[in-house]
C-alpha cells in the first residue's frame, strides 16, 4: 500500500479529531498512526468507557459468559502506543463551520485541522413516557441494566422487533429462563435483509429456543404506570409483560452537525471514500452515509478507516472503499452468516447441506450470477463464496481507484 | 499426548477439532502438521472451521488470521495470540502434545 500522498499533505496535519470512541472510531485512530500521521490525536467519547465490542452484550455478556474486560477492543499497551488525547464521557455539540473547531457538551473546544466522524448510531425508541422495565439493547449500559434485570428471577420478557438485535437477546433471554415472546410487525423477521424464504428459516429458529413469535402485528403502546406490565398490540391483544426489551433498529447520531456545513440524510453524506463536503472531515461506521449507503455492519466500521483516513491525509479522495456487506448472527445456537448484495427477487437455493438438518448454505442468483449467500452453521463453505463475492466485486472497483493498491 | 486421527484422514488444506480443554485445532498446511488453540482470540469461533493460505488460518467470523508456526495473529482484529502445540505422526497416527496451561506445573 502506498501512502505517499498522505505523507506529502498529511505532515501539514498538526491535530486530527476522532469524534466517537467505538469501533471505527478505534480503527480510525489506529491508521491515522499506521499511516503516519505523528501529530496530536485527540479522541473524544460519549459514553464513559474505554473502546468496546457491542456485538457481545446481547450474546455473551448477557449470557454472563463474557465480563466487561473481556469486551475490550484494546489494551493499555496499544494505548499508550497510539498517544492520544482521550475524552471519555463528553459527546460533541458542534462543528463550525470550517470544520476546524468541535464544540464539547462542557463547553470546551478542540481545534483541529482533521476530523473523522464515528459518532455512531443510537438505538430507536418507543414514544411516550418512560416505563421502568423498558430497556433498548446498544450500549453496556444497557446490558448492564438489561442483565441486572434478568438475573432476579424468570421474568415475562417480551421483544419487540425480530432483527438480528431482537433475536440474540430473546435468544439469550430463554437461555436464562425467561419466558419469551417476539412481536415484529412485518409478516416475518428480516425480510428486506434474507427475502422470504430464509427469512422463513430464520424465523423457525425462535420455536426452537422455546420463544413465542408474534407476526405482523405492530405495538400500539406499552401498558404501565411508572413499570411497565404489559405490551399492547395493534390488533387490541395485550402481551402481559415484565421486561420489555425495544429492538427495532437505530438511528445514525448526526444531531450534533446540525449546525455544520456538512450534508446531512440519514448519515453524514460522503463520497466512495468516505470524504464529507469538507476535504478535512470523513465519516466511518454506522453514521457514515458512504456512497449513498449506510452499513450499520461491524465490518463497515472496520473497513472504511483505512481507506478515510487515507483520502483525510491525502486531503482528497484518493481511493474508494465498498466492502461487501457481511453480517452475522449467534442464536439458538446458531450462527447464521450473511454475505453479499441481495435484491428483492434473486432466486435462492440451499447448494450444501440440508435446512432440516440446522446446517445448509444458500446462494442468491440473478440472471445465473451469484449475488449473495446465508449459512447456518456451515462456516468454511460460507467463507468460501464470501471471499469469491468480494474478489469478484473487487474488480471493477479497482478500475476508479486513482492509482493502484497493492492488495 | 493425545491421539488424533490417522495421517491419510487429514489430508493438505484439512483440519480437525479436538474436544479437550481448552479445544485445539489440528492443520495440515504447506506440507506440515500444526495444531494451535482452536477458539479465536478475538471471539467466539472454531479456527478449525477457518480459511487456510499457505501458514495463515483466517477466522471464519471476523477474519482474523493467525500464522500457524507461532500463534501469532498477522491482523485485526485479534490481539492475542492461540497457543501453538507439538504434532508428530506415530505409526501413521497424528498425535497432539497440549502445551502446559500458562500458570501450571507442567
Amino acid at each position: 500500500m502506498s501512502t505517499v500522498n498522505g505523507m506529502r499533505t498529511g505532515s501539514g496535519m498538526r491535530t486530527v479529531t476522532v469524534v466517537g470512541a467505538s469501533l471505527a472510531g478505534l480503527y480510525a485512530a489506529r491508521e491515522l498512526r499506521a499511516q503516519g500521521f505523528d501529530g496530536r490525536l485527540v479522541i473524544v467519547g460519549e459514553e464513559p468507557h474505554r473502546p468496546y465490542d457491542r456485538p457481545p452484550l446481547s450474546k455473551d455478556f448477557l449470557l454472563g459468559k463474557a465480563g466487561e474486560d473481556q469486551l475490550a477492543l484494546s489494551d493499555v499497551d496499544e494505548t499508550l502506543e497510539l498517544g492520544a488525547e482521550w475524552m471519555f464521557g463528553v459527546r460533541a455539540r458542534g462543528l463550525d463551520a470550517r470544520g476546524r473547531t468541535v464544540l464539547l457538551e462542557d463547553g470546551r473546544t478542540v481545534s483541529t485541522d482533521g476530523v473523522v466522524i464515528a459518532t455512531g448510531a443510537s438505538a430507536h425508541r418507543l414514544p411516550g413516557p418512560a416505563l421502568t422495565g423498558v430497556h433498548t439493547l446498544r450500549t453496556l449500559d444497557d446490558a448492564r441494566s438489561l442483565r441486572a434485570e434478568l438475573l432476579r428471577g424468570p421474568r415475562r420478557v417480551v421483544v419487540i422487533g425480530g432483527g438480528f438485535i431482537g433475536a440474540e437477546t430473546a435468544s439469550s433471554c430463554a437461555a436464562l429462563g425467561h419466558f419469551v415472546t417476539v412481536v415484529e410487525a412485518a409478516p416475518l423477521p428480516l425480510l428486506p435483509q434474507l427475502g422470504p424464504e430464509m427469512a422463513a428459516v430464520c424465523a423457525g429458529l425462535h420455536a426452537r429456543g422455546g420463544v413465542e413469535l408474534v407476526t405482523g402485528v405492530g405495538v400500539a403502546a406499552l401498558r404501565g404506570d411508572t413499570a411497565v406490565h404489559g405490551v399492547e398490540l395493534a390488533d387490541g391483544r395485550v402481551l402481559p409483560a415484565d421486561v420489555v426489551v425495544v429492538g427495532i433498529g437505530a438511528v445514525p447520531n448526526t444531531g450534533w452537525l446540525a449546525g455544520s456545513t456538512l450534508a446531512l440524510h440519514d448519515g453524514v453524506l460522503c463520497d466512495d471514500g468516505c470524504v464529507t463536503a469538507l476535504p478535512q472531515v470523513v465519516a466511518v461506521g454506522d453514521v457514515a452515509r458512504v456512497g449513498g449507503a449506510r452499513a450499520e455492519h461491524w465490518t463497515s466500521a472496520t473497513a472504511q478507516p483505512r481507506v478515510a483516513v487515507r483520502n483525510l491525509l491525502a486531503g482528497r479522495a484518493v481511493e474508494t472503499v465498498r466492502p461487501l456487506p457481511y453480517f452475522w448472527s449467534d442464536q439458538y445456537g446458531s450462527r447464521i452468516q450473511f454475505a453479499g448484495r441481495r435484491k428483492d427477487g434473486d432466486l435462492v437455493r440451499v447448494v450444501e447441506g440440508a435446512v432440516e438438518d440446522g446446517s445448509f448454505l444458500a446462494l442468491y442468483e440473478r440472471a445465473g450470477v451469484t449475488t449473495a449467500a446465508l449459512a447456518v452453521d456451515r462456516p468454511r463453505p460460507f467463507t468460501r463464496v464470501r471471499r469469491e463475492l468480494a474478489r469478484c466485486e473487487a474488480r471493477p472497483v479497482m478500475q476508479n481507484v486513482a492509482e493502484p493498491v497493492a492488495l | 499426548m493425545i491421539p488424533v486421527c490417522r495421517l491419510e484422514d487429514l489430508p493438505e488444506g484439512g483440519s480437525v477439532r479436538i474436544d479437550t480443554a481448552p479445544p485445539i485445532a489440528v492443520f495440515h498446511a504447506d506440507g506440515e502438521l500444526y495444531a494451535i488453540d482452536d477458539t479465536c482470540t478475538h471471539q467466539d469461533a472454531s479456527l478449525s472451521e477457518g480459511w487456510l493460505e499457505g501458514c495463515l488460518v483466517e477466522c471464519p467470523l471476523h477474519e482474523a488470521s493467525f500464522d500457524l508456526r507461532t500463534g501469532r495473529p498477522t491482523c485485526l482484529p485479534a490481539r492475542r495470540p492461540v497457543r501453538t502445540h507439538r504434532v508428530t505422526v506415530d505409526d501413521g497416527v497424528v498425535h497432539v502434545h497440549p502445551a502446559a496451561e500458562e500458570g501450571t506445573a507442567a
